[in-house]
């Protein structure tokens, strides 16, 4: 038994368009990740594997693919008799009122007032981490902050506002920066928050009554002073996606064990909606090194460092190589790719040549046929 | 009030499947894991709902424990319903007395009153045995063609191999007149396939009858269709085309893995309109590492491949470390070869560890008396020692010391 309750809530278009071929059919917590995942896998497991049950998913725009994803929550355990999981579309169509942060949670502020949760944890799918909430959680608890911000140290990635946070030794942050400056390495939020429900509303009603709208400007830099804020450093790995680039490169460091232990850790599994695929069918043909292959497929040629999805097809007599080739697409004879990522259901036709380059992959669209 | 349902099946799960020795130790035969991520009561529960049939029984009696656990609330067969839906029926006590399932025939008698609250006309029997991709459906509509009181399954099989099955002998329109149990001379080559569909009203007479009878062994092959037949009922036999096996026997659940890495034979699992469903461990998607070599193989998820696999099937969570070897062979989930260690022609049942340089199994092509030659099976949880040996046909159930070379070892 754990001594506090929290729950959930997860933003699922949270910096839809800093990643636009990935997001145009789709939002962020919907977008395919290494070889069956889609990226709101990771916050929603991580919650469940830290006792939440309670778990709202706030949507804005795209979301046909994330409710077809998440359905009822049985695969997380969330579809429960009380509590579990909960969709939560815009209440109402008037833009003013869906602004950033603080409008989509104004527009769930009936959950939050149903929730006998003490607690609350917000989450973005923008950050591949498998994190353990529990501890953060606890850390959080113990510290008394008012709220608390998980971050990591390093370079920080190329998003609109993201956080950067200056602590002291006992992790309050004593300067919040909103974006990156030039390329230097400093502790950067990735989207995962932790607070005081009661907090939370209060806070939420002052801002609606000032017409402030940012959460991380109007509330976390502005009242910064007056605050009680503390950064959580996530002691796992975190891959953030903001790019082409970053998509490919996070589903490619997959290929290593260190991060592939870091991601799937034994005891905090990531759930997924299960599609009933039968198992991979290496033909007579294959020759497939180093590559993370997803139930379903059929593999008859030849793939090197690649992410290949669920019930992806690959004739004889291709080379794929370096290669994010999503669910149910096909590659057909004499193909060769390299540094691609292929969406969803793409049809390669025989003979076709593409090739990226490392730092600007190809991305081909969703269906597109070549 | 249970909504009527027209047909409700029965599947006979309860046996011990003895002839697969070390791997029915602790379970029931319809749990043996097949093709990389099924169990063999998968096919039947599948073909159920792909056929349209929403109310499933599941005769449990032997080792019913993990089976009970795979089956659990039938959500991964989309078997959970509001009253229909899938129910594991164990024996249980009476107000006079309490019996095992003495037979096949009284494992249904039992739960009369379980297939009369949803009012059927008609039961579908199955069993657990086998695995195949049938529409129960076609095979329902044409029991109410024929207006047949009782339709048995056939499959057609080659003259030479009908005197190993229970052979139904028919008249030009499909009615049966004769079952010939195992004949020396076969009359025909339809082989029964241990699937029957009653008109529930006439089955429930013969039952009732047959559990009067106390000179019975309370079985349908033995006792409740002879009846049945010699009564004059309308029995007919309906022709199933396609692929069917008994996975009875090591040598023939071997074989029917086998089978999945055959293109030409006509099992595809991957038909998106006829899928098999299973209860699925969710690990993450196989990783083949720079040194993997893999062909001609069946590989599910969490399984992490250094090494050389061939002509295998290998279930979920399955380590091969680099410069071990897999030919010919079946690995169930959880099982671990580490380096050097060469397993083939063998099955490995769950969570076995084959340590570094050991062999299990051999080649038929390195044996000069092929009379010794026979698939090798280590039971499940069982560590073969490094450098240790298990022959041919050999079956392992106790541990191999480090350098021991054994081929039994209960």
């Amino acid at each position: 038994m754990r001594n506090y309750s929290a729950v959930g809530l997860i933003f699922a278009n949270m910096y839809d368009e800093s990643f636009r071929d990935g997001t145009a059919v789709r939002s962020m917590g919907s977008l395919p990740f290494g070889g069956r995942y889609r990226l709101i896998d990771f916050p929603l497991s991580a919650m469940v594997n830290a006792g939440i049950t309670k778990v709202g998913v706030i949507t804005k725009s795209n979301y046909q693919s994330l409710m077809d994803h998440i359905g009822s929550g049985k695969a997380w355990d969330l579809s429960r008799k009380n509590e579990g999981l909960y969709f939560l579309p815009p209440r109402s169509s008037d833009d003013a009122m869906y602004q950033g942060r603080i409008g989509s949670l104004m527009d769930v502020v009936p959950f939050l007032n149903h929730s006998k949760e003490d607690l609350v944890v917000l989450s973005d799918c923008h950050m591949v981490t498998s994190m353990d909430f529990d501890a953060m959680i606890k850390s959080h608890v113990e510290s008394g902050a008012d709220v608390t911000i998980a971050c990591r140290h390093g370079v920080v990635p190329k998003l609109p506002d993201i956080p950067v946070l200056t602590m002291d030794a006992s992790c309050h942050v004593t300067d919040l920066l909103l974006g990156r400056i030039a390329d230097q390495k400093a502790y950067y939020g990735t989207g995962v928050y932790v607070m005081r429900k009661d907090w939370l509303l209060r806070i939420l009603t002052e801002a609606a009554a000032r017409n402030l709208y940012h959460f991380e400007r109007d509330i976390l830099q502005r009242r910064r002073e007056e605050l009680k804020i503390r950064g959580y450093v996530v002691p796992s790995l975190v891959m953030p996606i903001y790019s082409t680039e970053s998509y490919f490169n996070a589903n490619l460091a997959l290929l290593e064990d260190e991060v592939r232990s870091q991601l799937f850790p034994k005891n905090r599994p990531v759930y997924t909606k299960l599609k009933d695929c039968d198992p991979v069918q290496y033909g007579l043909h294959a020759e497939v090194t180093n590559s993370l292959v997803g139930d379903g497929a059929h593999i008859d040629g030849k793939v090197k460092n690649s992410i290949i999805f669920r019930g992806v097809q690959i004739a004889r007599n291709v080379e794929l190589e370096n290669c994010v080739v999503m669910q149910n697409v096909s590659v057909g004879d004499h193909c060769k790719l390299v540094n691609i990522i292929a969406d969803k259901n793409v049809v390669i036709r025989n003979g076709v040549t593409l090739q990226g380059s490392e730092s600007y992959p190809v991305y081909i669209a969703k269906n597109s046929i070549i | 009030m249970f909504r009527k349902q027209e047909c409700v099946a029965m599947l006979l799960a309860g046996g011990q499947g003895s002839r697969l020795y070390a791997l029915t130790r602790k379970i029931a035969k319809p749990a043996v894991p097949y093709g990389g991520k099924y169990r063999i009561i998968d096919f039947p529960l599948s073909n159920c709902v792909n056929s349209g049939i929403e109310t499933v029984g599941v005769l449990t009696q032997y080792q019913p424990l993990e089976l009970n656990d795979y089956i659990g609330s039938g959500q991964p067969w989309d078997l959970d319903r509001m009253d229909a839906g899938v129910h594991v029926l164990p024996p249980y006590q009476r107000n006079q007395g309490a019996d095992w399932y003495k037979g096949t025939a009284n494992a249904i008698y039992q739960n009369i009153d379980f297939i009369q609250r949803y009012n059927p006309e008609y039961v579908l029997v199955l069993s657990g045995d086998h695995i195949y991709k049938m529409d129960y459906s076609d095979m329902l509509a044409y029991h109410k063609e024929k207006g047949a009181d009782c339709t048995i399954a056939v499959l057609d099989v080659p003259k030479e191999e009908a005197s190993r099955f229970g052979i139904l002998n028919t008249n030009p329109d499909g009615s049966i007149y004769e079952f010939d149990e195992k004949p020396a001379v076969p009359k025909s080559t339809l082989a029964s396939m241990g699937i029957y569909i009653f008109t529930w009203e006439k089955l429930r007479k013969y039952l009732i009858a047959d559990e009067e009878d106390s000179t019975s062994q309370n079985d349908f092959g033995k006792n409740v269709l002879p009846t049945m037949l010699n009564s004059g009922e309308r029995m007919f036999a309906y022709r199933f085309e396609g692929y069917w096996k008994d996975v009875g026997t090591i040598d023939s659940l071997w074989e029917a893995n086998m089978d999945l890495l055959d293109p030409n034979v006509p099992l595809d699992l991957s038909d998106p309109s006829w899928k098999i469903y299973s209860r699925n461990p969710g690990m993450p998607p196989q990783y083949l590492s720079a040194t993997s070599q893999v062909q001609n193989s069946s590989i599910t998820e969490g399984c992490v491949i250094h090494g050389k696999v061939e002509s295998s099937v290998i279930f979920a969570g399955v380590t091969v470390e680099e410069g071990a070897e897999i030919v010919q062979s079946i690995l169930m989930p959880g099982a671990v070869v580490r380096k050097g260690a060469k397993v083939q022609y063998a099955i490995l049942a769950e969570d076995v560890e084959v340590c570094e340089g050991a062999v299990v199994g051999e080649a038929p092509e390195e044996i000069d008396d092929l009379s010794r030659w026979g698939v090798a099976v280590v039971a499940s949880g069982i560590k073969v020692g490094a450098g240790g040996k298990v022959l041919a046909k050999g079956m392992i159930e106790a541990d191999v010391k480090d350098g021991e070379e054994v081929s039994a070892h209960a």
